[in-house]
């Protein structure tokens, strides 16, 4: 069977079921003997831990450059504010005054490359953490959070990703929407998994994401979640578009009254544990065919 | 007044929520801040009487016959946009932030910036008012800006037509749209579900208006899937003094409203939850 695939949990809609499917899909394999690093990479409502126990490891902060300024020095010549992109630099330059908005700055360093003058030094600033959890014995949790405040959630999921590129399987569970945070996180996966339900609502993102991954050039598979609930477009859609219904997850009191609690259904019903399994394979299968 | 209806987590049923609380009395003007899934218009079918393009950032490009490929964009590239391939230098327009740095210090003025400008901002009206909404294009950022945007749009509209009541659909999370759809409204509501993951959210989310000094309240959505959930939320809430204006039951009928492209209140006036979310509503104003 082949290993080393890194497949990302996605839905241009909030809510359909992302980190339902994730969480016991890395449990299904998990408990199958694979080694498999889940990446929460919701970063602004990071969850997987909720579901999934584990060991606390490490974590390590990310942070972003943020320019200091040396008023001493300073000419007041308003060079690095011509070069900041992100107006995050507050310039009077009669008034001789100048300030760095933080909350603005993307730490690119342009004012620093810009100041003739060694007026501008730079700072740590912190963006989010990321945290490892063993799971078992080989498998990994690996959960991005960004920090209460800061605008992007974006530096700290692309240091998650790239702290899980050592295990064979690597699940990402992504945000939702088809923004930069998505973008970011399905431009690594070989295979994409959108998880939608069969609403108006959910069709339409369903629609968004699905063109958006085209034109990444990126393969997926879709799961209906909470099928029979709403209408059968979904169903049509996919027929008409050729994209694989991976997974038809029914609505069900049940699953949701066990999702609620924060347990698993692969661990509850060992019938659902088998269809996960069986999921993984489908998407081997999918991967493999589009690969071809 | 400027009501925001926001969940920390998503398909919550806050865009059905807002649904209704557009269409219990005229004369609303509804704000569509979830630029990056707008759903709203699938159900009120606005007419397009204002489009404006929304410049979301800027791209490097660069031009491979001035390229010396002499590498030094790469080492000053913070975002790991630029590689050197084979001796190529390649900008990967996924990871690039748009700072425009490499295009500064390129000796041979190879790079240059595009424009991102796919985005749009629509304002015209529905059957209950006037409605403004955004849609961003597919992995563009900045959309906190085109929430601003809309948002200012939704005031205009609102005063030129002398309607008191801006109702605002946020996005999910807590990021940066988040905080513009929620800075200097008056109320927020936050809509959230009986699950851990549920509380978990309405917990940062609450974290993020109480930073702001928002007055907020907080919707139970779907309360009877897990009472006991319900329950601990609902103490939860009453510990910070948030009051929970309702709790709403699980009803296919929701679903079955917007099959019909009508708000539940449309749908089903007499419904339990019709009725639910008009008294909740009742109490925002309080």
């Amino acid at each position: 069977m082949k290993k080393n695939i890194k497949i990302a949990i996605a839905s241009g809609k909030g809510g359909t079921g992302k980190t339902f499917i994730s969480t016991n899909l890395f449990n299904a394999l998990q408990k199958a003997g694979e080694k498999v690093s889940l990446v929460d990479c919701d970063a602004e409502e990071p969850n997987d831990r909720e579901f999934i126990a584990g060991d606390f490891q490490h974590s390590f902060d990310v942070v972003q450059k943020v320019p200091v300024i040396d008023e001493a020095k300073c000419t007041y010549c308003g060079k690095c504010n011509d070069y900041c992109n992100y107006n995050a630099i507050f310039f009077l330059g009669e008034q001789r005054m100048i300030r760095v908005l933080e909350d603005h700055c993307h730490g690119c360093g342009a004012c620093s490359v810009a100041c003739e003058y060694d007026a501008i030094s730079e700072k740590d600033d912190l963006l989010g953490t990321v945290a490892n959890y063993n799971v078992m014995d080989s498998s990994l949790l690996i959960e991005a959070r960004m920090k209460v405040g800061v605008h992007s959630p974006v530096p700290t999921i692309k240091a998650a990703i790239k702290s899980a590129s050592e295990s064979e399987i690597v699940l990402l569970d992504s945000p939702p929407g088809t923004s930069c945070p998505f973008i970011q996180t399905v431009a690594t996966a070989d295979y994409i998994v959108l998880v939608t339900e069969p609403t108006p609502f959910g069709l339409s993102d369903l629609i968004q994401s699905v063109e958006t991954l085209k034109s990444l050039g990126k393969r997926c598979g879709v799961i209906v979640n909470r099928a029979g609930l709403g209408n059968d477009e979904v169903f049509e859609y996919l027929q008409q578009e050729k994209i694989p219904l991976v997974m038809s997850v029914p609505f069900d009191k049940n699953i949701a009254s066990i999702y609620s609690k924060g347990l698993l259904v692969t661990n509850e019903d060992a019938e659902w544990d088998q269809k996960f399994n069986q999921l993984y394979t489908t998407i081997l299968e999918n991967y493999g065919n589009s690969s071809n | 007044m400027e009501i925001a209806v926001i969940s920390g987590k998503g398909g919550t049923g806050k865009s059905s929520i807002s649904a209704a609380f557009a269409t219990m009395q005229p004369n609303v003007v509804l704000a569509d801040c979830d630029v990056d899934a707008a759903n709203l218009y699938l159900l009120f079918h606005p007419t397009h009487e204002k489009e404006e393009t929304f410049v979301s950032g800027f791209k490097a490009v660069i031009d491979k016959d001035q390229c010396t490929n002499c590498g030094l964009c790469v080492s000053y590239c913070r975002f790991d946009a630029i590689d050197e391939i084979e001796e190529e230098v390649l900008i990967n327009e996924t990871s690039c932030d748009g700072c425009k740095l490499c295009s500064r210090i390129c000796p041979s003025q190879a790079i240059s910036m595009v424009q991102e400008d796919d985005s749009r901002m629509y304002s015209g009206s529905f059957r209950n008012g006037k409605m403004v909404y955004g849609r961003l294009s597919p992995g563009e950022e900045n959309s906190g800006r085109l929430v601003d945007i809309v948002r200012d749009e939704a005031k205009r509209v609102a005063n030129a037509n002398q309607f008191e009541t801006i109702i605002i659909d946020g996005p999910p999370g807590i990021g940066c749209p988040v905080i513009s759809s929620i800075t200097g409204v008056n109320k927020v509501v936050i809509v959230t579900e009986p699950t851990l993951s549920g509380l978990h959210d309405l917990k940062r989310t609450i974290e993020v208006t109480s930073k702001f000094k928002l007055t907020t309240s907080v919707i139970i959505n779907k309360f009877d899937l897990n009472t006991d959930m319900a329950t601990q939320i609902e103490a939860y809430c009453n510990s910070l003094n948030i009051h929970v204006i309702a709790k709403l039951p699980f009803d296919r009928v929701v679903v079955d409203a917007m099959i019909n492209c009508k708000s539940v209140i449309e749908y089903a006036p007499d419904s339990e939850i019709s009725k639910k979310i008009m008294e909740g509503y009742q109490k925002i104003n309080n």
